[in-house]
């Protein structure tokens, strides 16, 4: 006789010591030895901790203008830094020479950046909770005043405008009503409008109408025009944005000579805004080039696998100060007479090829861990090379080999300090320029510390954004 | 070697035909001398033990493998290196995996639509409704926003078969389909098989399943060390085989 079969109830699992107590004495004082190792971990804190604390805030000298308060400090007997000098030279550390009148024109361009990265971090910026919401509410309106009331204006409807249109076309009824093809038409125009008028509006701030006429229906057309050739929705333009307008508005805004901006000649470029020059369009190159050179190596073409295996073992095998001293010194050689190629702009090339060998290869160790499934089906659905690797296998990629490219941005990011060999003054070299001048010799403390925490907001801003890419893309999440 | 023909073959327009094919893996003759013929709306088994080559021979009709020597010839182009004429040939036919290789990185719904709107320029929206459409049909709507690793075997091996539906092939190609899967899920794909099967589809299927084959399949190849042995109506197949080879092999896997 069969009877009815009843599964057993499933219970809670065991609970672990909760709350701040159970984790300290869970990770703290465990065992003899975490006991010894947190006591140390103590007194070093105790012994390493105060003396910065008093050297760096405290005793530090914050307010003056000029060397003399510092000294009197120091002539009183305070021991602490002296943060005036950083202040004092605060636009040279930012913008290096940059003429001083022409500056905004770094800040625009910037600005312009950060809005268009803005869909890339909204989610990060908008999903969080309350207490973090306020910080960064506060941050905006601290940015805003600093900017003074219209270009904030301007700033907010740039952020908001572009994505507040794509929520709301994207939304259902508009869906529903236009069908999705007329929408992200729509979304496209709208996009380019705003960006037109806006640019015009912007540039009417510092400029007269007709320049500003002519920036904004150039953006505008240009807009259209990719979107016309791009067939993109507004998150797509982005992209489009970035990589195509963006460097050629860039290149003109910075560099002038044109709409009457006065040209100012990449040698006045430098400090923080040099390093993010050099950094941004690194990254921003070398990440697409290292894709191409690691399908290109493993290629079934026996010239183009050549042609990128011997590219990547050759510039993995060199340092990157030699790669950027052929590239100011050797690179002339090869050219006529009369041509000559903006220093600047050799050093960019020269870091860009030189991490793309390197993302090459990490982003080589993500296609490896493909399966030979994921080709297959994509073959036998009809899919050619080049979209079934844009569509389906560099996106899964790319989301493996986060980590590795995280450290790649790194890492490049704090090498751009060895343009200083080529004379080119980054942040770092800004600063050690400092150091030497006559009136403020002494410093060098003060200087470096600057120099260290800069780099480290921003290294320490693409570590957690990596981290923030990996949660979401995680296959657990899948 | 039998020339494998097909009983009706007057009655049916041949969509697959196989001539003399060869193939070789460097020295190894993986596929001997291999002729099929299939027709419109035909339903053929291939079975055969390990490593006799019905991968082999199922990947050559898509080229996912080359071969070297004979003629295939699918819906009237004939493979070859053109790269044309193997995208349009791999537009007709859809194939199924043993390890289902959906993509990962997408939802159910995003893997459906994927190919219809990049290869086929179909609009969003009417490539929707033919995921949902297909959805439907394999009897699982409701799995549209979540990711395959969220899926069971049987639910990913089923949305494999509308991603191959909403590409709408003319032919379809299973891998061992069911041979991945756990008893329970076996027989939901099977229902779901047995459902294209009497919509008419031409279905080329290489399967252990010996019930699938008795039911549905208008013929049955039996292949041993790259070479057909026999093909015969699924009575004839499996009540009377022609050689002790197969009789061996169907005694093998009927008994185990
Ligand atoms: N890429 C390859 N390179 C070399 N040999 C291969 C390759 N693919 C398959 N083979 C060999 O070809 C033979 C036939 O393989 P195939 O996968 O077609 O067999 P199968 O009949 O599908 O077997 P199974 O039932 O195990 O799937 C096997 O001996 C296999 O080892
Ligand atoms: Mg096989």
């Amino acid at each position: 006789m069969s009877e009815t079969w009843i599964p057993s109830p499933s219970l809670p699992s065991p609970k672990l010591d909760s709350g701040y107590a159970g984790w300290v004495k869970n990770n703290l004082f465990s065992t003899p030895g975490n006991l010894l190792l947190t006591l140390l971990s103590i007194a070093l804190l105790v012994l390493t901790v105060p003396p910065l604390l008093r050297w760096g805030i405290l005793d530090a000298t914050w307010l003056g203008d000029s060397r003399g308060v510092c000294d009197e400090a120091a002539q009183g007997g305070s021991t602490g830094a002296c943060w005036v000098f950083v202040k004092v030279r605060w636009g040279v550390f930012l913008y290096g020479f940059y003429p001083l009148v022409e500056r905004w024109r770094v800040n625009f361009t910037f600005f312009v950046l950060a809005v268009a990265l803005f869909p890339l971090f909204a989610p990060i910026l908008l999903g969080t909770t309350k207490r973090k919401m306020v910080l960064y509410l506060l941050a905006a309106i601290t940015v805003l005043f600093w900017l003074g009331p219209i270009p904030a204006t301007f700033i907010a409807c740039y952020l908001f405008a572009p994505f507040a249109l794509d929520r709301l076309l994207q939304g259902k009824p508009f869906l529903e009503l236009f069908g999705n093809q007329v929408v992200a038409v729509l979304t496209g125009i709208g996009s380019a409008l705003l960006v037109g008028v806006i640019s015009y509006y912007g540039i009417f701030l510092y400029l007269d109408e007709k320049a500003a006429g002519a920036i904004g229906l150039t953006a505008l057309v240009l807009t259209l025009f990719l979107l016309f050739i791009s067939r993109l929705t507004a998150s797509g333009w982005h992209w489009v944005f970035l990589f195509t307008v963006y460097p050629v508005f860039a290149f003109f805004m910075l560099v002038g000579d044109i709409f009457g901006l006065p040209l100012v000649e990449t040698h006045f470029w430098g400090g923080l805004f040099l390093t993010l020059v050099v950094a941004g369009s690194g990254m921003a190159t070398a990440l697409p080039i290292g894709i191409l050179l690691a399908l290109g190596r493993r290629s079934d073409l026996p010239v183009i696998k050549v042609l990128c295996v011997s590219f990547i073992e050759f510039v993995r095998g060199v340092p990157l100060v030699s790669v950027l001293f052929m590239a100011s010194v050797m690179f002339p050689l090869f050219l006529p007479e009369n041509v000559t190629f903006n220093k600047l702009l050799r050093a960019l090339v020269g870091i860009a090829f030189f991490y793309a060998a390197y993302m090459a290869e990490v982003i080589r160790g993500g296609l490896q861990a493909i399966p030979k499934g994921q080709y297959e089906a994509a073959m036998a659905l009809g899919w050619p090379y080049w979209k079934m690797m844009s569509l389906i296998i560099i996106p899964q990629t790319l989301r493996l080999v986060i980590p590795g490219l995280a450290n790649n941005f790194l890492s490049l990011l704090k090498d751009t300090t060895l343009v200083a060999v080529i004379g080119l003054l980054d942040l770092l070299g800004v600063a050690k320029a400092s150091m030497a001048d006559k009136e403020w010799l002494g410093f060098t403390k003060e200087a470096y510390i600057f120099a260290a925490i800069v780099f480290w907001i921003f290294c320490f801003a693409i570590s957690r954004y990596s981290v923030y890419l990996e949660k979401t893309y995680h296959p657990s999440h899948q | 070697m039998t020339t494998a023909t097909t009983p009706e073959k007057n009655k049916r327009e041949s969509i697959v035909t196989i001539s003399g094919l060869n193939k070789w893996f460097g020295d190894f003759h993986v596929l001997k001398n291999i002729n099929l013929e299939v027709g419109k709306g035909e339903k053929v088994v291939v079975c055969g033990p390990s490593g006799s080559g019905k991968s082999t021979l199922i990947r050559c009709i898509n080229r996912l493998e080359t071969h070297q020597q004979g003629k295939i010839i699918v819906d009237g182009v004939e493979l070859t290196n053109d790269v044309k004429r193997i995208d349009k040939i791999r537009r007709e036919t859809g194939m199924l995996f043993q390890n289902f290789n959906l993509f990962p990185h997408m939802t159910v719904l995003e893997n459906l639509t994927l190919s219809p709107i990049w290869i086929r320029k179909m609009p969003l929206k009417e490539a929707r409704e033919l995921a949902f459409h297909y959805l439907e049909r394999v009897k699982i709507p409701d799995l549209a926003n979540k990711y395959p690793g969220q899926c069971s075997g049987g639910q990913q091996q089923r949305i494999a078969i509308a991603r191959c539906l909403c590409m709408s092939p003319k032919i379809m190609l299973f891998d061992e389909p069911t041979s991945a899967l756990d008893p329970e899920m076996i027989k939901e794909v099977l229902d779901v098989m047995v459902d294209l099967a009497s919509s008419g589809m031409t279905m080329i299927c290489v399967t252990h399943e010996m019930g699938f084959a008795r039911t549905v399949a208008d013929r049955v190849v039996f292949m041993d060390t790259g070479e057909i042995v026999e093909a015969n109506d699924p009575e004839t197949f499996f009540n009377n085989p022609q050689y002790d080879r197969t009789a061996l092999f169907l005694s093998q896997i009927i008994n185990h």
